[in-house]
């Protein structure tokens, strides 16, 4: 473009040219500084907090550089990390089963309605995300007409319980971030050029073998983004198994937040907030690797 | 029945996707439906059908005002992030520049966190500050991890726009300015509105953040949540669906304004 300036001659080259090299960190100091104040130095803040003991007074924190908190942390809450990770990779997997055939309809089957039914996955986000759960819970419940029908077709036995278990709290997480799944794989199968997919058509593949090889690995991109907006959150939540679980279904972001708001034990809400962090970074890191798209933003 | 396999086969994707899309409103029905409830106390039985509840949304203490907190708050950091994220996405899309990367790592970052930790640390910090927590602390929150969403929806966008149209626009002589206010902005503006609904869809529907950095102020999730314990009223039913339905009117009505506009044009 400074080319193009140039030629038009509207002003001193050197001066635009100047003008260019400032321009982007002009652009970016506002966001970034908003990113940088309350994001990044609440992090470093949390992880000072993390090696504080208790002290003399009630409530009190002093800084002595434990690090042996975060070897406590992990001995005593592992099976809620655990428990939380492998939730988190069920409810990722059943929303891409759910959200890939929906994201591939709205691409390429809704023609003039490709925008309202864009607008449909994202709407029920404005009907409250906890009076969503709170619905799912009445629904499953015994009394509910989901499982009439499941006892009707003998998938359940009258004394089966749907909600207060580990299947309900996942399928919530599933359900909540399903627009998080939907819209990254909507974003990246409509951007695939339909004569590539004619064209395997005309090389004879049927239209599985077309799915498979072209439109699968074109989608990756979407694939990958969308696992990750889902997981991420899902590992961390804590209102699902709240509302839908049982003590039995305590993930690490119930522990987290019961250690902040109701036990007040800062240093040990802090270790695990940075060890859940840290974690899930590390997961990030292995997938993107692994799957081979490196520019996710 | 052959036919209605070649049927089947045809219409699979179209069929999963209604099934999808049903999945995804069930709870929104039964919101609905429960908004007509004659409830005492706690709308979890159904005791018979009333209009009461939507004549009077108002009627429990509070609920008003935790929903004008929503949609103010809302408002302010859609606003905000809107700027901030955009104004970046141009930085990344437009120019080459030093220290690329660690923007990118920075704005990825907030999208890896989860919303517990973001929520936490940051009112450790307040705390530690001497900040009290309330209305302002869940804007600046809420601008915070709505930048991110904005600037990777935008920078799609400007990814996306042929190149040629701008170079078309200078060849007639507009300079740089006139370019981009003129042919650059208004091309990129469908991004720029995806990414305030998303984040003002974000921002309203946040629990977990608002949560650690609300003080005694109270938004709509925060209602909702603090009553579901104590028996949540059918009023929350109806403000729920009323601002479901609300959000689809108004972003249909703009598609159709929009689809009328490019005919005329």
């Amino acid at each position: 473009m400074a080319a193009v300036a140039k030629r038009v001659g509207l002003s001193n080259p050197l001066d635009s040219l100047k003008q260019k090299v400032a321009m982007p960190y002009l652009l970016l100091l506002p966001g970034m500084l908003w990113l940088v104040i309350f994001f990044l130095s609440p992090i470093l803040t949390l992880v000072s907090t993390s090696t504080k003991e208790p002290g003399l007074g009630i409530g009190e924190y002093v800084q002595t550089y434990r690090w042996a908190n975060y070897l406590d942390a992990l001995t005593a809450m592992h099976t809620q990390f655990i428990r939380s990770f492998v939730f988190a990779t069920l409810a990722t997997l059943i929303a891409l089963a759910i959200a890939y055939p929906l994201a591939y309809a709205i691409a390429f089957k809704s023609g003039k309605w490709q925008n309202v039914l864009l607008v449909l996955v994202v709407a029920p986000f404005f009907c409250s995300f906890i009076l969503r759960t709170i619905a799912w819970r009445q629904i499953l419940a015994q009394d509910g007409i989901v499982f009439k029908i499941l006892l009707f077709f003998h998938i359940v036995t009258p004394n089966t319980q749907l909600t207060s278990s580990a299947f309900a709290v996942v399928a919530g997480l599933a359900y909540n971030f399903l627009p998080f799944m939907t819209l990254p794989l909507y974003a990246s199968l409509e951007r695939i050029d339909p004569r590539t997919l004619e064209a395997s058509g005309d090389l004879y593949a049927n239209g599985f073998t077309t799915f498979r090889k072209v439109t699968v690995p074109l989608s990756m991109p979407g694939v990958v983004a969308g696992t990750l907006l889902t997981f991420i959150p899902a590992a961390g939540d804590f209102v699902n198994a709240q509302i839908l679980g049982n003590p039995g279904t305590t993930m690490i972001g119930n522990v987290i937040n019961a250690q902040y708001l109701q036990t007040t034990n800062y240093p040990l809400a802090a270790t695990l907030s940075f060890l859940l962090m840290l974690a899930i970074l590390a997961i990030v890191m292995v997938y993107i690797r692994k799957s081979g798209t490196e520019e996710l933003v | 029945m052959k036919k209605f396999t070649r049927w089947f086969s045809k219409n699979f994707v179209r069929i999963y996707a209604v099934l999808g899309f049903t999945y995804l409103f069930i709870p929104i029905l039964y919101t609905f439906v429960f908004s007509f409830n004659d409830y005492v106390r706690s709308n979890l039985v159904w005791r018979g059908f009333t209009l009461n509840n939507w004549k009077n949304p108002c009627g429990p203490l509070d609920i008003c005002p935790a929903l004008g907190n929503s949609i103010k708050i809302g408002l302010l950091a859609t606003t905000g992030a809107t700027i901030l994220g955009t104004l970046i996405a141009f930085a990344l899309a437009r120019y080459a520049f030093k220290g690329r990367s660690l923007v990118n790592t920075l704005i990825f970052l907030p999208m890896a966190t989860p919303e517990l930790v973001l929520g936490a640390s940051l009112l450790t910090m307040f705390l530690n500050l001497g900040f009290n927590p309330g209305f302002w602390t869940i804007v600046i929150a809420h601008v915070m991890f709505c930048i991110s969403f904005v600037v990777v929806t935008v920078k799609a966008r400007i990814a996306s726009l042929d190149p040629r149209l701008e170079q078309a626009a200078m060849d007639l002589y507009a300079n740089e300015r006139e370019t981009f206010r003129r042919v650059t902005l208004p091309l990129v503006a469908p991004g720029i509105a995806g990414g305030a609904l998303l984040a003002f869809s974000l921002s309203f529907d946040d629990f977990i953040i608002t949560n650690f950095n609300s003080g005694t102020t109270i938004t709509f999730p925060l209602y909702v949540y603090t009553h579901a314990e104590r028996g949540l009223p059918a009023q929350a039913n109806v403000i729920g669906f009323s601002m479901f339905f609300l959000a689809l009117v108004i972003v249909i009505a703009g598609q159709i304004v929009g689809r009328k506009r490019k005919v005329s044009a």
